[in-house]
């Protein structure tokens, strides 16, 4: 295979970061794209350059050691990589991708590529969850680690996946005020869990240790909520639920962080060709990989929350292990051992996340409960009645139908935030399985690409035989 | 597994905005109709093209069918339960040289008689006019009752209409042979389903040659890939849908603000699926934005493409069959069905049931093209 090409490593988090080391180590230089302005992904996002002087333990907690060890990693090759913050990936075609950076569009071919594109967090609506004020999980922690500020005073953490503890409990540490920990799993599917998640006494330790710290300080934790909305003339004032009895109940706050665990970030590698499956455990549709992050598409590999979520230190060995398979696939000699420690690292946090999916089930009845009148797809406006409309009416049995009749995912974030909650209401809708609609199909810009984006040699579409169309 | 059958007066193959209107006009005159669509119906170009409903620019033979088209758009919540966002906005031809003024004029000297009503606008007049423009174009024909719709939400109403009438809609149902029992054609789908028809139509778009060839009919159909974008919403600029001559870049304004833009060719996948391609993408861009000012500071959301079939002189083929009595064509509309396709539905419905029809066909004839190796 020609190495005339160096290998892509698309996302530079704890993935891309430990994939480009092991590429560096055998002596390639790997082009590192990345959307951020500095290296870490969002996990080990670091603050802006200049002027934010809160240290590590502060910005990551327990995770501090192991942020520094990645964004070391990645300091220590920076200059034998071809480094590109501050870049989006915005389309794959034909073997290239298609780079956006300083408002500038740029084609990079490539042979061999690595996929490490990461999640956001998955969410569900409920009445009341587009008030100022209401904040994804993942996006209060960006607030906290990227831009120094706190997204309220007194802030309710809502939702359920490990996440909602560890923000409620790095936003105890940075003095906000925490309202309360509102987590959707029961108790009991909690503690059943944990017996499986035995399997790493560490990260158990370290959840049970952020419960027993937010207890200490006084932050009530209700297991078994489901919201009932977020109140407030023109932002949020107060956030109503149900308790696990049934009870409504009514909490103070001026803001809510929300989240239910994370959905991977997987358009580039339907772009990219890769053949799709469903994964029940992450209850969405991702691209197949094997154990050494090969895709079903050569030359192309998956490492990371990108291709099923499990986390950051899984993210790393998946990220080294991808790196070791295209290493292996360019003829380059691989240390067996060192695979053969990785596999079996990845293995047992696979066991683990089976465990940690247990304990924070996704609620499936959430998504039953949204009322007809509540907007789902923000961009455009569309209320979940619109969607179990089509759906009941037999016009819509699978997703893009829906979206074309809906306009659902049709808006800025081209379903990528709105595409799991439609996911969930017709399959409901229809009585099939979560699995039973299929999914969005990706379509170039993966984000949205500014019209003035300069081409540096544009060479004009092809074919236009200058007539119009429709 | 027992095979389902079902016996009918007429088989449609395709349920594009050709199939689907075609079955419900033939519903109208109380025929029994099974639609097949292989997809969902209006999924493929009928549901995914640019969405303009435009006359003006067509060649003159396409005309007289147009305009039944215009008359059928001019019904639509009547026949479909839904406006399905069509507005008679106008089509509005820019000319950006003399000479393209110049083909204009005289393209309203030769459809003169065809009741375009169209109206050409220069120099000072069109900047007061339309001063969104910018200064690229020196003026334009307006069509005044030239418009665009949603074609995700008219094409599927078609088929769901006829349906609401008692025709037999089957979608993700391909059919995989086709020939004719004596009188009757019979269509099978899989193991599952045997359709036997009087009457069949070929409606199938892209993949229409398949039943052509079927019936010893084969036909030069090319699939093309016309090249979408639409940008984020914006505030209202621009009323009219807008095409150029010469080509290159059309777009037209939603109420909700999204300016809907095209030109390039995206590129095939597989047979049957297609992407917008990066250069057409860029291109379009800045085409977009040259000829519209507005959009220099809005962003591409979105890029779409889908499988169009086209003929080598892009005009479709309409009409009897040469080799088989009892089949009719309608494909091949090469980027141009979307506006014509009700009239040609209604015009299929005619042959089926009268034999006969006032539209001049012999244009769109399926002989017309020398035999291909």
């Amino acid at each position: 295979m020609s190495e005339l090409l160096p290998p892509v490593i698309v996302g530079a988090g704890p993935a891309g970061i430990r994939a480009a080391e092991r590429l560096v180590a055998a002596g390639l230089r790997p082009v590192v794209v990345d959307e951020a302005a500095r290296w870490g992904g969002q996990i080990y996002r670091q603050p802006p350059d200049g002027g934010f002087t809160r240290p590590k333990t502060a910005l990551y907690g327990f995770e501090a050691g192991k942020a520094d060890a990645v964004h070391r990693a990645m300091a220590a090759i920076r200059d034998r990589v071809d480094y590109r913050p501050r870049t989006l990936v915005w389309n794959c075609e034909a073997g290239a991708l298609d780079l956006l950076s300083d408002g500038t569009s740029e084609i990079l071919p490539f042979s061999h590529l690595i996929l490490a594109t990461g999640a956001t967090d998955r969410v569900l609506p409920f009445p009341g969850w587009t008030l100022p004020g209401v904040f994804t999980l993942g996006g209060s922690q960006v607030a906290l680690k990227f831009q120094g500020c706190a997204v309220g005073r007194r802030v309710a953490f809502l939702g359920t996946g490990p996440l909602l503890y560890l923000v409620a409990y790095q936003y105890l540490k940075a003095g906000v005020e925490v309202a309360g920990v509102f987590d959707t799993t029961p108790f009991a599917a909690q503690a059943r869990a944990t017996t499986g998640m035995l399997r790493d006494p560490a990260t158990l330790a370290k959840g049970l240790l952020f419960v027993g710290w937010l207890r200490a300080h006084g932050v009530p934790i209700h297991n078994g909520v489901r919201p009932v909305r977020a109140e407030g003339a023109e932002r949020v004032e107060a956030l109503v639920w149900r308790d696990a009895r049934g009870q409504e109940r009514r909490t103070g706050c001026d803001a809510v962080a929300f989240g239910l665990g994370l959905r991977s970030e997987t358009q580039l590698a339907d772009l990219a060709g890769c053949r799709f499956r469903f994964d029940e455990a992450d209850r969405a549709w991702l691209p197949e990989r094997d154990g050494a992050g090969c895709s079903s598409v050569p030359g192309v590999y998956l490492a990371g929350d990108g291709s099923g979520i499990a986390g950051a230190d899984a993210a790393e060995l998946a990220g080294e292990r991808a790196a070791l398979a295209l290493l292996e696939d360019l003829g380059r000699p691989v240390e067996a051992a060192r695979v053969k420690e990785l596999d079996g690292r990845l293995a047992r946090i696979a066991a683990f996340r089976r465990s940690l999916s247990a304990a924070f089930p996704f609620p499936v009845d959430w998504a039953a409960a949204i009322a007809d009148d509540t907007m789902i797809c923000r961009c455009e406006g569309i209320t979940a009645g619109a969607v179990r409309e089509v759906a009941r009416s037999g016009q819509a049995r699978e997703m893009n139908r829906a979206k074309a009749l809906t306009r659902v995912g049709m808006g800025r974030c081209q379903g990528r935030m709105c595409g799991a909650t439609m996911a969930e209401l017709l399959s409901r809708t229809l009585g099939t399985g979560p699995d039973g609609v299929g999914r969005l199909r990706a379509q170039p810009p993966i984000k949205p690409l500014p019209i003035a984006t300069i081409v540096p040699s544009p060479r004009g579409g092809e074919g236009t035989d200058g007539r119009e169309v429709a | 597994m027992m095979r389902e059958r079902i016996d009918c007066d007429v088989a449609i193959v395709g349920g594009g905005i050709v199939g689907g209107s075609a079955a419900l006009f033939l519903r109208q005159a109380r025929l029994s109709v099974t639609l097949l669509e292989r997809d969902w119906c209006g999924a493929k170009a009928s549901g995914v093209n640019f969405g303009g409903v435009r006359r003006q620019g067509r060649p003159l033979e396409q005309l007289p069918l147009s305009q039944r088209a215009h008359a059928i758009w001019g019904r639509l919540p009547d026949l479909l339960g839904t406006d399905a966002e069509y507005i008679r906005s106008g089509h509005l031809k820019l000319a950006r040289s003399e000479p393209d003024l110049a083909s204009l004029i005289d393209y309203r000297e030769r459809s003169q008689g065809f009741g375009l009503g169209l109206e050409i606008v220069t120099g000072e007049a069109f900047r007061r006019r339309w001063p969104a423009l910018g200064d690229r174009a020196i003026g334009g024909s307006l069509c005044p009752e030239d418009g665009h719709a949603n074609p995700r939400l008219v094409s599927p109403a078609f088929a769901r209409a006829a349906a609401k009438l008692g025709a037999v809609v089957r979608e993700q149902t391909p059919v995989d042979r086709v020939e004719k029992d004596g009188d009757r054609f019979v269509l099978l789908s899989g193991d599952a389903l045997e359709v036997r028809a009087r009457f069949l139509l070929n409606t199938a778009g892209a993949w229409s040659w398949r039943v052509a060839e079927a019936f010893g009919e084969p036909v030069p159909l090319e699939s093309l890939h016309p090249n979408m974008a639409v940008t984020e919403p914006l505030p209202r600029f621009l009323d009219v849908n807008i095409g150029v001559e010469g080509g290159g870049v059309y777009g037209r304004q939603v109420p909700r603000g999204n300016m809907v833009v095209g030109g390039g060719r995206g590129f095939a996948l597989d047979a049957d699926r297609a992407r917008p391609q990066r250069d057409a993408v860029l291109t379009l861009m800045r085409d977009a934005a040259e000829l519209f000012p507005q959009l220099r500071h809005a962003h591409v959301i979105r890029c779409w493409t889908g499988v169009e079939g086209y003929t080598p002189d892009r005009n479709p083929i309409i009409g009897p069959s040469r080799t088989t009595p009892g089949l009719f064509h309608a494909f091949g509309f090469s980027g141009a069905g979307f506006q014509i396709g009700p009239g040609v539905g209604q015009t299929l419905a005619e042959l089926v049931t009268g034999g006969e029809t006032p539209m001049p066909l012999e244009a769109f004839s399926i002989d017309r093209f020398p035999p291909t190796a």
